[in-house]
């Protein structure tokens, strides 16, 4: 399993730097999308992977580390989460009005080389 | 528990309530929603000046002072810390923030619908950033900051502003994913996120795990570099400030400052750890970057054409001065770091609102109308009939300006008599001191490094701004006066008065850094501070049952 989620942060990140650098701001924001995925999924597997185990503590039984998987990193992944989400909706409309003032979809709002 | 306790989590209770407030209101009662901003902010100042008085108390158990949210156990819960530095930066974070507002209230508050809602929660973000002592706490606060600053830099809407921003938000949105990397890589090896428990944990780290926070507290700090726009990573800085409006410029003054805080914060809390040496000062990173700011901000300085970008290059300048003094180390620089900082954002926040007054009425024209007749070496005598000078030759409100502008360009420079000088004297004499007077040996490579690019950059700043001020102030472009109201003067003239304050004032004040400074030196006390904490009244339930992570 390890290696299944290295290999898809990697491909995350790779694809969202790859997109981060290109030049039209919807590429970027897809880009800044990805790479957010990546970290969340990073921030996940910070918490150490492992299957079966409930992040909450039964109160019947005394607590007790093999049972249970933090829970502290999955709190952090939720908040990343909403914290991006709401990002990248206000990225969005900045990318329309951009769009709007200047007719063109470039990041640097001007087209280059036409 | 006392009311005094309950006062640190006022600067972030305070804007929250008044900006929700605000909202709630119509959008169509400015007057109401003004009063709450400028209520708000006022007692924001005095929270922050009381929370600065007691930082600076004698008695130690008042320096550093730990608020828990919720009344959890450090362990569990977030810790707010206000020590010496957290309130040095609240008290100048409330300061820029009255004079923004009193400058935004004359015309520019009613160019957008949520300018004050905006600027409370911009004041929200920042202090909660001052004041957490918890590094994932302190990622949801930038990002408040952020959120906020997306809205203000847009303020007054318009091509440049858009385009400006999106870069901004692009670059941020960007460094927030590389600043989760850094604390899921830490808590991942350290296994918490309490400033102060790294700090503990960090030396009990088996070496391979060592490595790895490392690695992870080497991402933080570009996250934080990219805050603090060090070069190579402040290239958006320019343009963006020089885009936003002028109080939401003056304001932003204090953002790049964040940067540097975390930087000065983490930095003081892992060198205890670390037995002397930081983490985050590693082998002399920290001091070349902040050489490679200075000396790129200088040429920028040098190269731009309008004042914008020219007060966007001064933030540079300040900001790698900062690096690369703390990045030399001791508390002598510590100190003298301290009191540049607070003089050169003062002096920033001033200068960019004297700019709006200046350009006000001016077009893009008369800019490059004046780079012509310099270029060109056009002559300027014989145009005008002697008669025509026979009146007033600067109306009394160019004037005004003008002497402000000369005040901005001596703080800039650090030229005596005022603050700029006394910061500037104050980081080479601690540079001498330590060592050449003390050490007995010769100033190091690195010193001589600092000592030149110092000088140099202040010799380019009087360059641009002697040039930027001829070019404004004594070409006779036929122009109209612009047009300012007193408010707006008065803003930059309270700026402008505690940069003088500072001056005078500047014995107390530095041995508030002094004792800013060997306090952050230490780690210890604001390590020994948060771990001592206990909630007060005892929990009514059984405590929770034993989870180490």
């Amino acid at each position: 399993m390890e290696l299944v989620i290295a290999i898809t942060i990697g491909v995350l990140a790779g694809s969202g730097i790859w997109l981060l650098l290109r030049p039209r701001t919807f590429q970027v924001i897809i880009g800044l999308s990805l790479l957010s995925y990546a970290v969340n999924l990073f921030i996940f597997g910070m918490g150490r992977l492992r299957v079966g185990a409930p992040p909450v503590l039964d109160p019947s039984e005394p607590g007790n580390l093999d049972r249970y998987v933090d829970p502290l990193p999955q709190a952090l992944v939720l908040t990343a989460i909403v914290i991006s989400f709401a990002m990248t909706a206000l990225f969005l409309v900045v990318i329309l009005v951009a769009r709007g003032l200047s007719g063109s979809d470039h990041v640097d709002s001007v087209e280059r080389g036409s | 528990m006392t009311f005094a306790d309950h006062l640190i989590i006022a600067p972030i209770i305070i804007p929250l309530i008044a900006g929700g407030l605000m909202l709630l209101l119509d959008g169509r009662r400015r007057e109401a929603i003004a009063a709450i901003s400028i209520l708000s902010t006022l007692a924001l100042l005095a929270v922050a000046v009381t929370l600065l008085m007691s930082s600076a108390a004698p008695e130690p158990a008042q320096t550093v002072r730990v608020y828990l949210l919720g009344n959890w156990p450090v362990t569990f819960g977030i810790v707010l810390v206000a020590d010496r530095l957290a309130a040095l930066m609240l008290v100048l974070t409330a300061t820029l923030g009255c004079a923004a507002l009193l400058f935004a209230l004359a015309s520019w508050h009613r160019a957008g619908s949520f300018f004050h809602p905006l600027f409370q929660f911009l004041l929200m973000g920042l202090n909660g950033a001052f004041l957490t002592g918890d590094l994932f706490n302190l990622f949801v606060f930038f990002e408040v900051l952020l959120a906020a600053s997306y809205g203000l830099a847009l303020h007054g809407s318009g091509r440049a502003r858009v385009s400006a921003s999106l870069h901004y938000i692009v670059i941020n949105l960007a460094s927030a994913t590389l600043f989760l990397i850094g604390v899921s890589l830490i808590y991942g090896t350290a296994g918490t996120l309490n400033m102060a428990a790294l700090g503990e944990r960090i030396p009990l780290l088996d070496p391979s795990e060592r490595r790895l926070m490392e690695i992870g507290a080497a991402i933080l700090g570009v996250a934080f570099l990219i805050k603090a726009a060090a070069w190579p990573l402040g290239f958006w800085l320019p343009t963006m400030y020089a885009a936003a409006s002028a109080p939401v410029a003056a304001l932003f003054a204090v953002m790049t400052k964040v940067g540097f805080y975390v930087i000065l914060r983490l930095g003081s809390i892992t060198a205890e750890a670390a037995g002397g040496a930081s983490i985050f000062y590693a082998e002399g990173w920290l001091f070349t970057i902040g050489i490679a700011t200075m000396c790129f901000a200088a040429i920028g300085m040098l190269a731009s054409q309008d004042m914008g970008r020219l007060a966007g290059y001064s933030v540079l300048v300040s900001s790698g001065t900062m690096l690369a003094a703390i990045g030399l180390g001791g508390t002598g620089m510590t100190t003298a770091a301290l009191y540049y900082l607070v003089s050169s954002t003062l002096t920033v926040a001033a200068f960019f609102l004297l700019i709006e007054l200046v350009e006000r009425g001016r077009t893009p024209a008369d800019d490059v109308l004046a780079v012509t007749l310099e270029a060109y070496g056009a002559e300027e005598e014989g145009e005008f009939e002697e008669a025509e000078v026979v009146g007033v030759a600067i109306p009394a409100l160019l004037a005004v300006l003008g002497v402000a502008f000369l005040a901005c360009a001596l703080l800039l420079s650090g030229l005596p008599p005022l603050s700029g000088f006394i910061a500037k004297f104050a980081i080479l004499s601690s540079l001498l001191d330590q060592h050449w007077l003390t050490g007995g040996g010769t100033i190091s490579l690195q010193g001589w490094v600092l000592l030149g690019v110092i000088l140099i950059s202040g010799l380019a700043t009087i360059v641009a701004m002697t040039r930027a001020g001829i070019r404004t102030f004594w070409t006779f472009t036929e122009r109209e006066l612009p047009q300012v109201r007193s408010v707006e003067i008065g803003a930059v003239a309270l700026l402008l008065f505690l940069c003088v304050a500072l001056t005078v004032q500047a014995g107390p004040v530095m041995r508030f850094m002094q004792a800013t400074a060997s306090g952050l030196e230490l780690g210890r006390p604001y390590i020994g501070a948060v771990q001592a904490k206990t909630p007060t009244v005892p929990t009514p339930r059984p405590p929770p049952s034993e989870v180490k992570p």
